[in-house]
């Protein structure tokens, strides 16, 4: 995980777990959700999408829902909701 | 857990952006996009329903926003944001009103409007995208283009100083002022939702990346541009807006700068002019 600044609780808060969506037809390739997910939960995919840019996919499965790709995204293209209630 | 590819869930702003007019006009890596869900998003989480507020904005790139709000919006001429927005408090003031507009339109072509906005502490809400550039008429110096930065206009650098626009809302008046940068999505959700709880002119300074046409002549792509906006800012709220000058070299100083009460122009007016109507809410029009 990556921190601007590690948290001195990080061991002992609750993560929120999240599922993120991608609208790829919206995508305008800007990169902002791949850079700055706390978690690097994107990357860019191979495929175009129709207007030629390559939409972001998932590469890890590590969403906290934290909604910043949703702030950030210049193109309503992608959002995070919460995930049910992870075990661990 | 899986997540998909490309998602049959609406986005949880769908129902305040004109979808059928997305994808909109702005280019790839534009942060006004950015400062425009911040936006949005602010709206959604007042609580206030939708037809409690308006958006205005002006001529520009980020003059489109009007545009792609599913609200009641006015895309006015050049410049003349605020004195649309100004009829609309006079007339309707239980209205929340919204300009979203460029520095170009606010703060250089209707600088005057903003200026004495200000100075009657009109009850409108300002935000400001500053992208350091005129980017929709091909990215000509500004009266916010830093010193020596490049434009098509001033192709071996800038030789004016730009303006402070957050010395500029102070000094002419206003009552809220706060400037932020469209990566800064968080801190600039909440002062937008700030300014829509208070009464007063609120003026919010947004930094923004215009890649194309500003980025372009400066060396600068929009992730080197975020990279600034994340290294090169210090936050410092209460800074007095003097100190607030755009020169990443030096730092740029983001955070909230005023927050004062002071009574608004349609409260002293009502209450000057038409005094009978004081205990009533206000009129309601059809
Ligand atoms: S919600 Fe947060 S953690 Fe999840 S993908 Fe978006 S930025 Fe990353
Ligand atoms: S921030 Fe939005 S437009 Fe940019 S790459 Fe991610 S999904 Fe695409
Ligand atoms: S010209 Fe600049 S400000 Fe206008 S949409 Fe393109 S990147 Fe954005």
């Amino acid at each position: 995980m990556k921190y601007w600044r590690v948290p001195l609780d990080t061991g002992e808060i609750q993560v929120t777990r999240g599922r993120v969506h991608i609208i790829e037809e919206r995508c305008k390739g800007c990169g902002y959700c791949i850079e700055y997910c706390p978690r690097e939960v994107l990357q860019f995919s191979r495929k175009f999408n129709k207007k030629g840019y390559h939409p972001p996919e998932v590469k890890e499965e590590e969403c906290l829902n934290c909604h910043y790709c949703e702030l950030l995204c210049p193109e309503f293209a992608i959002f995070s909701i919460a995930a049910e209630k992870a075990e661990s | 857990m899986k997540n998909s590819s490309t998602t049959a869930t609406p986005h949880p702003l769908e129902d305040l952006v004109r979808m059928d007019r997305i994808p909109h006009i702005w280019c790839s890596g534009c942060g006004t996009g950015s400062v425009f869900t911040s936006c949005l998003t602010a709206i959604k989480q007042s609580g206030i329903p939708y037809n409690q507020f308006a958006m205005v904005s002006g001529i520009g790139c980020s003059g489109r926003g009007a545009g792609y709000i599913n609200i009641d919006s006015f895309h006015t001429t050049h410049g003349r944001a605020i004195p649309f927005a100004t009829g609309i408090k006079m007339a309707r003031p239980d209205l929340k009103v919204i300009v979203f507009s460029g520095d170009g339109d606010l703060c250089a072509i209707g600088g005057n409007h903003l200026i004495h906005a200000a100075r009657r502490n009109m009850d409108i809400i300002v935000i400001c995208v500053n992208n350091l550039t005129y980017g929709m008429t091909g990215g000509q110096v500004a009266a916010t283009t830093p010193f020596k930065a490049k434009s098509s206009t001033t192709t071996l650098g800038n030789p004016d100083t730009p303006f402070n626009l957050p010395l500029l809302a102070y000094a002419a008046g206003a009552t809220y002022v706060a400037r932020w940068t469209m990566l800064h999505a968080r801190d600039l959700t909440d002062a937008v939702q700030t300014a829509i709880a208070r009464k007063g002119f609120s003026f919010i300074e947004v930094l923004s990346p215009c890649p194309v046409n500003f980025g372009r002549r400066n060396r600068e792509k929009s992730l080197d541009t975020l990279r600034k906006y994340h290294e090169n800012t210090i936050v410092k709220n209460g800074a007095h807006p003097s100190e607030l000058d755009v020169d990443f070299n030096k730092g740029v100083i983001l955070g909230t700068f005023v927050n004062v009460d002071r009574p608004t122009c349609d409260e002293v007016y009502r209450k000057m002019y038409w005094p009978a109507e004081e205990p009533k809410e206000q009129r309601k029009t059809g």
